[in-house]
């Protein structure tokens, strides 16, 4: 296959797995971190947002289906 | 704010959802004749285009691309529009999607049966097909980021970030998998072999499976629960984790197919390591679901929507940890090749996909026709039935499964296989096999009777077609950053952003995955034993991915002493370097067939095509009589030869010429020996093609072994 003599020429291509790795678990813990920091208010409105369309348009039809 | 009035396009709802039911009856119709096929071999009708090779491809692609498909975008057109505060962005865009996909979704079902097929598991259409899907994906993925664009609600809900991660991942995923080279129309050969073209096939087909079947349900999940109980999710923090933690995991775990075959050892170890870690934002997600319903239980009994929500919850719940569990590969050693991973699997379409889809559509159908479900028992009649469809179909399965592995592995106190014959121990199974097909007809029967509860409640309501609504248009200014407003609220004003920096994720498991692979030579050593196919044999290795062998025999003797007794030498990744595609295959319904080269003289195989009981009773495996009556059309010879050449198969240059002769050759001096045999055929046969694949099927390494000998 004609691609890999590309890929072939980058040279330190074995250290890409390595350096993937790493931006995955820095990436995974700064997103755990700032999760954790969001004020529940904004939170709640955007968590309702599926249920708005109801009551904007529909109002009282809130009953259970 | 002076609100903007708009509509809400239903008709295209509505017309998803109607392709939903017709094609999950089409898909689960085949696969109960599959079942059928696996107890009463009859079934297979000797036909070419019955047979279970074909059938059962078609009913995989019928049940995940045409009914799981529609569903998708049955409840993303429903939901994105309502979330968006937007109409779709482009309604001409809206109805190509639509037709385009139910006609990719017929080409399928012409083309399975015909064997018309590239023998990639889940990615079986051929090119032409596969190039309609990249662009009708695309046509998708412009109506939503248009809508999405042009939507009148600042935050994105975490719903559609799974809608946008899907949109990219399989559009990235089926480009990369269906790399392949036509010889005709009706033919392909994928430009990965072996050991590669498994990584990529492998990479692809768990991926179809995280972001076909899971990403895009769980953002219905995420809209449809939440409405359905009235209430919002859970934890919309655990939403966050769960998205990106689950789309990085994901990509990197596809090695987990392959555990104990002839891929590289760190590429196994690095699949079952991403899988482990999985299970923490599955689970995370699936609780979330779960605990949306927290101090509202009492309703999911008298909610049937919710009821079958519930039962799909957890058998995410239950799928998602038993992925991890069989990733292990003390796990796996046990579980792959047999019925453990068709029960698997059926927990998730049967239960998670099946069963949100149902919820999804007595929900919204009866919304959308502004009446009410038609009978309310009969969807509870549905309810139980396919509750316990689900159950009778796993349970003898998983029995099935343990079974049959624990009989291979069996040894007796002499140092033998106590059940040398494979047969024994499909024999042995055979009324678990049954019992499926009694599992599989309840669950049908319970959709039956929701299609026709449902086109009751249609008939009785009227379509909204376009639904008013009103909204304030957003204002530019809120794309603007306020200080000290939280990073990832910006992330969700912004798609384009969400789309790429999904992408960057999921890429970077795709890569760290597979660059290795296709890099170092060590990872694949050459055996210089290893020719290429003769022009007979790969005329026969085509027969036998059209016929689709590969759905129940494996090419794949695993390093295990069980396997060695039975099979012979355990396969080597320099075995497969010719092999465009790969065939190994992912279950064994009957034995391995990587060793099956010269272990029968050329009569055995002939007489077993023609009808496999008379060489092995009790045998579920179909007949082939038309193999042996239709002519082998070698027309196409020369071109299949240039383009092995092309992608690296080194056949001397001008090869291409000369093929059609020693192909004929080759045939002569089958037919003469199988004459001798008083077998009398014609040599230009395709059963004389397909014997020679047969008998060279790893046979090359048995010829280093007498040249070390000799030595």
């Amino acid at each position: 296959m004609k691609f890999i003599n590309y890929l072939e020429s980058i040279s330190g291509v074995s250290v890409f797995p390595m350096i993937s790795l790493l931006v995955f678990f820095i990436f995974f813990i700064l997103v755990g971190i700032k999760v954790y920091m969001m004020d529940s208010k904004s939170l709640n409105e955007i968590m309702n947002l599926p249920l708005q369309d109801d009551e904007i348009n529909n109002p009282g039809n809130l009953k259970e289906n | 704010m002076e609100l903007e009035k708009y509509y809400y396009d239903n008709k295209i709802v509505r017309n998803f959802a109607y392709a939903t039911m017709l094609w999950g009856l089409v898909g689960m119709l085949v696969g109960l004749l599959a079942a059928i096929q696996l107890v009463w071999p009859f079934m297979n009708l000797e036909l070419p285009y019955t047979t279970f090779g074909r059938i059962r491809p078609l009913h995989t692609n019928a049940v995940i691309f045409a009914f799981v498909g529609n569903g998708i975008f049955t409840g993303v057109y429903y939901s994105l529009q309502r979330l968006c505060k937007a109409r779709m962005f482009n309604d001409l865009l809206s109805t190509i999607n639509f037709w385009g996909w139910q006609l990719i979704i017929v080409a399928a079902a012409i083309t399975l049966p015909l064997g018309m097929t590239t023998g990639k598991e889940y990615a079986e259409l051929e090119w032409w097909i596969d190039i309609a899907i990249t662009l009708l994906w695309v046509v998708f993925g412009i109506n939503m980021m248009g809508t999405i664009i042009k939507r009148r609600e600042k935050h994105l809900y975490v719903a559609i970030w799974f809608y946008i991660a899907t949109f990219v991942t399989v559009a990235v995923l089926h480009i990369v998998n269906s790399f392949e080279i036509p010889v005709n129309f009706m033919k392909s050969y994928s430009v990965y072999a072996g050991v590669q073209d498994a990584l990529v096939q492998w990479w692809y087909g768990h991926n179809a499976v995280a972001f076909f079947l899971t990403t895009p349900y769980l953002g219905l999940m995420y809209y449809f629960v939440p409405k359905a109980a009235n209430r919002p999710v859970y934890s919309y923090r655990l939403s966050i984790i769960h998205f990106w933690a689950l789309i990085f995991l994901y990509i990197w775990a596809g090695p987990h197919h392959l555990l104990y075959t002839a891929l590289p050892d760190w590429a196994q170890s690095l699949g079952t390591v991403f899988s482990i870690m999985l299970l923490a934002p599955s689970w995370g997600g699936m609780i979330n679901g779960l605990l949306t319903l927290r101090g509202a239980w009492d309703k999911v009994r008298e909610s049937i929507v919710l009821k079958f929500m519930v039962v799909a919850v957890t058998a995410y719940g239950m799928a998602t940890f038993e992925g991890p569990m069989l990733s292990l590969k003390n796990v796996n050693a046990i579980s792959h090749f047999t019925d453990w991973t068709v029960a698997h699997v059926h927990i998730g379409a049967l239960g998670w996909n099946g069963f949100l889809t149902f919820g999804m559509l007595y929900w919204l159908l009866p919304k959308i026709f502004k009446t009410e479900l038609y009978s309310k028992k009969l969807a509870g009649f549905h309810f139980w039935i396919g509750t316990i469809g689900i159950l009778f179909y796993a349970i003898p399965l998983y029995w099935a499964g343990f079974t049959q592995s624990l009989m291979w592995k069996e040894f007796t106190a002499d140092g033998f296989l106590k059940y040398p014959n494979f047969l024994e121990t499909v024999t042995q199974i055979l009324p678990m096999y049954q019992l499926r097909v009694v599992g599989g007809a309840m669950y049908l029967i319970g959709v039956i009777a929701m299609v026709f509860n449902l086109i009751k409640t249609v008939k009785a309501g009227n379509l909204v077609a376009n639904e008013e609504a009103e909204a304030p248009a957003l204002l530019k200014q809120s794309h603007v950053h306020n200080p000290g407003e939280h990073w990832h609220r910006r992330i969700e004003r912004k798609p384009v952003m969400l789309l790429v920096l999904s992408l960057i994720v999921i890429l970077i498991g795709g890569v760290a995955e597979m660059v290795p692979t296709f890099l170092v030579k060590s990872n694949i050593p050459t055996i210089s034993s290893v020719k290429p196919y003769t022009p007979l044999e790969l005329e026969g290795r085509d027969i036998y991915v059209r016929e689709g062998c590969y759905n129940c025999h494996s090419q794949m003797v695993r390093p295990f002493r069980s396997e060695t007794e039975r099979y012979g030498e355990y396969s080597k990744a320099g075995e497969f370097v010719y092999d465009h595609p790969f065939q190994w295959g992912s279950k064994r319904t009957g034995p391995d067939l990587h060793r099956i080269g010269k272990k029968y003289p050329d009569s055995w195989h002939f007489n077993h095509m023609l009808d496999p009981t008379s060489m092995s009773p009790g045998s579920l495996m179909p007949s082939y009589p038309w193999l042996i009556d239709d002519v082998l059309n070698t027309s196409d010879i020369e071109k299949k030869i240039q383009v092995m050449q092309q992608l690296g198969v080194p056949y001397p240059d001008g090869y291409d010429k000369q093929a059609l002769a020693d192909l004929t050759a080759q045939s002569k001096s089958i037919a003469s020996g199988l004459a001798n045999d008083k077998i009398n055929i014609e040599s230009d046969r395709e059963i004389i093609a397909l014997i020679a694949y047969l008998q060279r099927l790893g046979t090359d390494i048995k010829a280093s072994h007498t040249q070390t000998a000799k030595q």
